[in-house]
């Protein structure tokens, strides 16, 4: 299922998500979820670093695939071409038209599947958490179903030989974790700087393998019951200009806040 | 009698603090449905009975394992979770809590809520940002087991007197292993944990003025420094520090954003705080709109002042 085929990891896999844009203001629909109407969807910002990590030990191996695996709606093959146009060799696309706020588990559970037919692979691509429901957790979720180790957000990787070593920011500090592979590893910022698609990238795109295969995703674990707007805070105020207004933002800190 | 499983943060052989605040919502919940609380340290660590039975754990169990595996550990606390008939597996949502909350749910074959910001004991129904803080979801695990990781500041400590028994277990291996801990910002909290978070932006001018930040941090007892995007992509600040979006997610009791504009993406990663005071030389920057109290100026000018007066305080 998941198998290493020589030193360094030649079958790549990255899993990537269309999600909104971060600058998207949330409307809500039915108490629910998200009102999709006039939002802008783009790939996952920590997916990037995944796909470019994905090519950049593709080339460093001199030899071997990337294929990119997304569930989600059919309107994610744009950011599937996106991949395929940075570079990937081909793309897999598990549709279904409620995919976009699948819980963890139930996404986990589609990946998983569609991995075991497709691999073996030597190194499995996440992003550290897909910026709609900031889950944290597809990538280790998935890793842990196939039994191999994961190391998570990742801001430095080392593969030489097949072991893996890591370094991951922890509070105040940082720490490294060694595994051997196969592995996977969720890719925070600071990772690397993800290319974008050239022309040429875009036009080989079109040619390459984009598969969409129809997935069934009832039995969600995690019930949604209800989405709201966080409560509004209450208006703020203007204390005063300049460094005189300090002993007055003082006084409010700690008389009327009581936070100092 | 059902149990709560706390996984305990151990970090250089000491239980770390957030720990603490997962342990009083366990036991809050335990006390509304008549439950026990296990605290599980999956490593070895001093375990002291009196504070952690203060804290709210009812047993602590502290594993054997010399270093922190990642898979390793989450199989430690499956099996201590399936061999007690855990209804709820609770972590802090912490870098660690994060890593492991999803392969614990998977071997325990359930869901999970990551960065839980409160609990409603019955069901349990679990609220948790979605969209960067921009949406509040409620969900509830419908499986034997519920895992839930819970945000630093919104869990209050328990606080109560009592005494756990300590018991030692055993630890599954795993194939991975944390080598290596380095230590970045000595005597300083981390942004994401602390109660009192100062973060600077462009508006500072330089990394040189970055001492006018500290002179305010360090007259403020567990004041982190915190950056904008900004000021990390620019290389002032390490990107450990970075509020927002692609950053950390804060919510401090008071946070300072001085000579930060307000984008969306730093809104996302602070908005949640108690109270949020905005020094910015800019009457119209957004950031006006989402403070609790406002300074317009120059914050080169400001921030001394208010150092002095602080430090005039002599707060504890
Ligand atoms: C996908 C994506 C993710 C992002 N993630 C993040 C994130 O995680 N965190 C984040 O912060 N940003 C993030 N951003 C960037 C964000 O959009 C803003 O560009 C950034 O927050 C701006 O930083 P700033 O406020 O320090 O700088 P600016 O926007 O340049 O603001 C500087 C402010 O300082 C004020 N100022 C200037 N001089 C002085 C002075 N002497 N005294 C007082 N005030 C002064 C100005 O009036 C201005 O309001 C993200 C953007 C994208 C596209
Ligand atoms: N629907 C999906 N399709 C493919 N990959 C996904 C999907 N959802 C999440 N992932 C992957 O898992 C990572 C973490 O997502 P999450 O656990 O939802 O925060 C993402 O950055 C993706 O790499």
């Amino acid at each position: 299922m998941v198998r290493l085929f020589g030193p360094n990891p030649m079958n790549i896999l990255v899993c990537v998500k269309r999600v909104p844009a971060t600058t998207t203001r949330v409307a809500i629909l039915d108490g629910k979820r998200l009102n999709p109407e006039g939002v802008e969807f783009v790939l996952n910002p920590y997916d990037e670093y995944a796909v470019e990590e994905a090519l950049r030990r593709k080339e460093a191996a001199g030899t071997g695939k990337v294929t990119a695996l997304s569930l989600g709606t059919a309107d994610a093959q744009k950011e599937l071409r996106q991949v395929l146009a940075m570079g990937a060799d081909e793309a897999v696309l598990l549709a279904h038209a409620e995919a976009g706020f699948a819980d963890a588990a139930t996404t986990a559970r589609q990946l998983e599947a569609e991995i075991r037919k497709r691999g073996p692979f030597d190194l499995l691509l996440f992003g550290k958490q897909a910026v709609d429901r900031d889950q944290h957790g597809v990538g280790p979720m998935v890793a842990t179903k196939l039994g191999i180790p994961c190391i998570t957000e990742v801001v430095n990787l080392d593969i030489a030989d097949g072991k893996v070593t890591a370094e991951r920011e922890v509070e105040g500090g940082r720490e490294t974790v060694s595994a051997t592979l196969p592995c996977a590893i969720t890719c925070q910022k600071g990772l690397n700087e993800p290319r974008y698609a050239n022309l040429k990238g875009i036009m080989a795109a079109k040619k390459k393998p984009l598969d969409t295969v129809q997935v069934d995703l009832s039995g969600a674990v995690v019930e949604v019951l209800e989405m709201a707007a966080p409560a509004p805070r209450p208006p703020g105020r203007i204390v005063g200009e300049g460094a005189a207004a300090v002993p007055e933002l003082l006084r409010l800190l700690r008389e009327e806040a009581k936070v100092l | 009698m059902s149990t709560i499983l706390v996984v305990l943060e151990v970090r250089d052989g000491s239980v770390r603090p957030v720990s603490h605040e997962v342990l009083g919502a366990a036991r809050a919940l335990a006390d509304e449905s008549g439950a026990s609380v296990i605290a599980l340290a999956t490593e070895t660590c001093a375990a002291d009975a009196a504070h952690l039975g203060a804290a709210g754990a009812d047993r602590v169990l502290v594993g054997a394992a010399e270093r922190h595996s990642p898979d390793g550990a989450a199989a430690t606390v499956a099996r201590v979770a399936k061999e007690n008939g855990a209804s709820c597996v609770l972590l802090a949502a912490t870098a660690r809590g994060r890593d492991q909350q999803g392969r614990i749910a998977a071997l325990l074959d359930t869901g999970f809520a990551s960065d839980c910001v409160a609990i409603d004991a019955k069901g349990p129904v679990f609220t948790r940002p979605v969209f960067a803080g921009k949406a509040l979801i409620k969900v509830q695990i419908h499986a034997g087991v519920a895992v839930a990781s819970l945000r630093a500041n919104h869990f209050a400590p328990a606080g109560r007197t009592a005494e756990a028994v300590i018991e030692s277990c055993s630890s599954e291996s795993g194939k991975s292993e944390v080598v290596e801990i380095s230590a970045k910002s000595a005597g300083r909290p981390d942004v994401a944990e602390a109660a009192r978070v100062i973060s600077g932006g462009r508006g500072l001018g330089g990394p040189e003025n970055w001492h006018l930040l500290e002179k305010v941090a360090d007259a403020v007892p567990g004041m982190a420094l915190g950056a904008s995007r900004a000021v990390v992509d620019a290389g002032w600040r390490p990107h450990g520090e970075q509020v927002g979006q692609t950053g950390k997610t804060v919510s401090p009791e008071l946070y300072f954003a001085v000579g930060i504009s307000g984008a969306i993406q730093h809104l996302a990663g602070m908005s949640s705080s108690k109270v949020i005071v905005a020094i910015n030389r800019d009457k119209e920057a957004p950031i006006f709109q989402h403070a609790t109290y406002g300074v317009v100026g120059d914050a080169l000018e400001i921030l001394p002042a208010l150092a002095d007066e602080l430090q005039k305080l002599g707060l504890q």
